[in-house]
């Protein structure tokens, strides 16, 4: 093995063990509850599959929300009418968001660039519509698609499994898929992801996509069709967020239209471009980083924060409460938004970057300061938040 | 940019063999370990604890944000309430009612509160978290019917009680109702039936409809109400069009309602929805128009007083129904319009009073069950008869956990006298008119299924 193989090595038994150790180290930021650590996983899971597509051919999609959705869809259908064990249900996931990837994918790669990124926004959009009102037997619209005790799960049923007077959860061979081992089972499933995501970076495929990246014209003048590598990459990161999609609803047995919605295929663009682009590690970053803002940020109100700053003076901590009250609870959208800007402005390859210029300031030891965010960002975020 | 080559291909099979290995090794090995966590006899059991949790889970952002945020001013009181401070509230005036004011079962109440966004993902994840992280007890909230509905089905699933705050939907209490939960509001199907009669007396016996309808659970089950209603005292249906939820703009629905040949509109919105597409219609002119030799007329199915008061001047002369209204003069409702207008300087709308009632409720189930038990808490509340809370006598039915009650028709005030004094109370219809049984149609098909402790 050669010194870079070594060093894949050490970065996936290194990304392996931050994941699963997840429920020790994030107990300091009051965040190893399993339900946020499934989202970290899953969403982890999204961003990987984004960046490949993203990241090595630099397609921006603006609509990877939909295949999300298809793979929830998908997993509850499986629920519904196969059996509560979630593998078919996963297994039907990404085939069928891969299908469906490859049937929008060879549409929107007909374009590039902005042309590209709008086309795959039109389609997801579409998909939202369509689940949302005109698809309603399928998707049950705006309400959700939820399990019933009248649902036929066939296999369930012709293996005999006792029908008891409440909804069956998902499980794998016995093992419920909710709490901690629902953890287990998402952070696996992002290794695994992960592992992939590494060895197609590395491989003559990846190569190809970096080549169209850099420069897809040249490509096009030694002779390489690049629309297959391009169609294939489209069609590995939707069902990658197939996946994603169908994991969520493992953990929790529900689909709904509105993880189609344009906000969440921004979502994981942000996510990408917050822990950088093109990097293996960056994007699962990013989506943690979202993923705790939304769920612990918004969780503050006032009362809490009054508990924090009590040791303030009366009058001053009031001021200050009513200060950082704007960015926590329902303000937590103005907290990212800033924080996106800072990163963007001051690191544009994302918090991946903020790492390495730190570890050259340690590792070669040429000191290099990082600038301070100023006054005039704050206000821009505020307007993006 | 990495300048460094890739190595091509350096993995034999044997070296991926071995870290699949590995890796499946180091995942199973906590699962091993954490299998079960949880030892007491039911989930997030407060034990010795000197303070017990409850989640409030209301959306703070979207359509309904201005009712959830009066809903968690509602909690607010009624933790003071419980822990014995401020004035009581309806504490003083609810019968029977075992509350010690020293908080429940003596131990002090404490709350953590989540942004459901109007979002069932949203909602989920955060009532999760209240569950999985904060530790409680009991999840209330509300104001989409969907998100409740999604709620509801979690804390089943989970083993907490929810207690719904406001959502109309009968699926709530009729096709997705589960043991865990309970709703003290009212629902579509009693509005229907408050409001056949009185609209009957008001505008005839021969009127053709047009619903506009929010495309989800609620919507759906208030226009089949509606119109089951409508259709009873004579009127006709001329078109249902859905809509989306959130929409703002509702021109592109209202220009065809021109054109048609209804003479009555009928908004099955809430929330900003509510207030866009009543403004829109007044300006539509639809008000001022004849249509079939009579007046053209809108109707607001399920009204509330935090919409009167967006819509402003809309609203005057316009019918609809509601749950409770601030300016009723029973002992309960003065002593919370009270309460909250001391607190917070307005009157509290309907969303805050059912909020505030069902924390109530939870509270002294549970002392009078002496635990925090959820199926103890579920027999202590099933079939529960009470009274004093505002809406005169009430009862938890044990069939469905709805609570079954008066309705109240209202229509807007022609000449206001404040800011909230918006809405007069044109009919109290009594318990037995609302009432249906628990195998109605528009309510088959749902099951309870068995209490769940969590544990």
């Amino acid at each position: 093995m050669n010194k870079s193989a070594i060093s894949d090595w050490v970065l996936f038994f290194g990304f392996a063990a931050a994941i699963l150790t997840m429920p020790v180290w994030l107990a300091p930021f009051g965040a190893n509850y399993p339900d946020l650590m499934q989202k970290f996983a899953i969403f982890g899971v999204f961003a990987i599959g984004f960046n490949i597509l993203f990241g090595l051919t630099g397609y921006l999609s603006f609509g990877h929300a939909a295949f999300l959705g298809v793979g929830s869809y998908t997993v509850v259908w499986s629920y519904k009418l196969l059996t509560m064990n979630i593998i078919p249900g996963i297994i039907f996931a990404v085939i069928v968001s891969g299908i469906f990837a490859f049937l929008i994918g060879y549409v929107s790669l007909r374009r590039s660039g902005i042309y590209f990124s709008i086309l795959t926004l039109a389609f997801a959009q579409m998909s939202y519509n369509l689940a949302y009102s005109v698809l309603t037997p399928i998707t049950n619209g705006e309400t959700g698609l939820q399990l019933t005790l009248s649902d036929p799960r066939i296999l369930d049923s012709m293996a005999g499994v006792a029908v008891t007077n409440s909804v069956p959860n998902p499980s794998v061979f016995g093992i419920k898929t909710s709490g901690l081992p629902g953890f287990y089972i998402c952070a696996v499933v992002l290794i695994i992801g992960f592992f992939i995501a590494l060895r197609i970076t590395r491989s003559p495929f990846g190569m190809m996509l970096k080549a169209i990246k850099s420069n897809q014209t040249r490509m096009a003048y030694t002779g390489f069709n690049t629309r297959p590598y391009l169609l294939w990459a489209f069609v590995i990161s939707g069902m990658y967020a197939g996946l994603a999609g169908g994991l969520l609803a493992v953990t929790d047995p529900l689909a709904g239209a509105e993880r189609m919605q344009w906000t969440a295929s921004g979502e994981v663009v942000l996510m990408t471009i917050l822990g950088g682009v093109g990097t293996l590690v960056g994007p699962v970053i990013g989506a943690v980083v979202i993923k705790y803002f939304e769920n612990i940020f918004s969780s503050f109100n006032k009362s809490e924060l009054h508990q924090v700053f009590a040791a303030l003076p009366d009058g001053l901590e009031n001021v200050v409460v009513s200060v950082t009250s704007m960015f926590v609870g329902k303000g937590w959208h103005l907290t990212l938004g800033l924080m996106f800007m800072i990163v963007v402005i001051f690191l544009p390859g994302g918090i991946m970057e903020g790492v390495r210029r730190v570890g050259r300031l340690f590792g070669i030891g040429k000191p290099k300061t990082l600038k301070p965010a100023s006054v005039a960002t704050t206000e821009q975020g505020q307007a993006n938040g | 940019m990495s300048k460094k080559k890739a190595p091509l291909s350096t993995w034999t099979r044997r070296d991926v063999l071995k870290a699949s290995a590995a890796s499946t090794a180091i995942a199973g090995a906590p699962m091993f370990f954490s299998r079960h966590a949880y030892g007491a006899d039911f989930l997030n059991n407060p034990g010795d604890g000197k303070t017990v949790t409850l989640g409030f889970n209301v959306p703070q952002s979207g359509a309904y944000a201005d009712e959830g945020a009066d809903e968690l001013r509602a909690y607010q009181l009624a933790v003071e309430h419980l822990n014995g401070e401020g004035d009581g509230g309806m504490m003083n005036t609810m019968q029977p009612s075992a509350l010690k004011g020293n908080g429940i079962l003596g131990k002090k109440v404490e709350y953590v509160t989540g942004d459901t966004q109007t979002k069932s993902d949203a909602a989920r994840a955060s009532a999760k978290r209240m569950i999985e992280k904060d530790g409680v007890v009991m999840v209330t909230g509300g104001s989409s019917s969907g998100v409740a509905i999604a709620v509801q089905n979690l804390c089943q699933e989970t083993g907490i009680i929810f207690m719904a705050g406001l959502t109309h939907s009968n699926d709530t209490t009729g096709k997705d109702k589960k043991a865990n939960g309970f709703r003290h509001f009212f629902n579509g199907y009693m509005s229907g039936a408050a409001l056949g009669p009185v609209l009957e007396k008001a505008y005839g016996k021969d009127r053709r409809t047009y619903h506009l309808t929010a495309d989800y659970t609620w919507g759906w089950t208030q226009e089949q109400s509606i119109i089951a209603s409508t259709e009873n005292i004579g009127w006709t249906t001329e078109q249902k069009v859905m809509t989306p939820v959130g929409a703002g703009d509702f021109s592109q629905y209202i220009a065809p309602i021109l054109n048609s040949d209804a003479d009555t509109l009928v908004l099955n919105h809430y929330g900003k929805d509510m207030i866009n597409s009543l403004t829109q219609s007044i300006q539509f002119g639809l008000r001022d128009k004849q249509k079939n030799g009579k007046d053209f007329q809108i109707i607001v199915p399920l009204y509330s007083r935090l919409m009167a008061q967006g819509a402003g001047e809309n609203v005057k002369g316009i019918y609809g129904s509601t749950n409770w209204h601030w300016s009723l003069q029973d002992e309960g409702s003065k002593a919370f319009v009270k309460s909250f207008g001391a607190k917070y300087g307005n009157p509290p709308s309907q969303a805050a009073h059912t909020c505030y009632v069902q924390t109530l409720l939870y509270a002294d189930a549970a002392e009078r069950a002496g635990t925090f038990e959820p199926c103890q808490i579920v027999s202590a509340l099933e079939g529960h008869k009470f009274d004093g809370t505002g809406n005169g006598p009430t009862e938890y039915r044990a069939e469905d956990h709805q609570c079954f009650k008066d309705v109240l028709v209202v229509k807007g005030k022609d000449n206001p006298s404040s800011q909230f004094d918006l809405l007069e109370v044109v009919e109290v219809t009594p318990r037995a008119q609302v009432e249906y049984a628990p195998d109605h149609e528009m309510f088959a098909g749902g099951d309870l299924g068995s209490c769940n402790n969590g544990a």
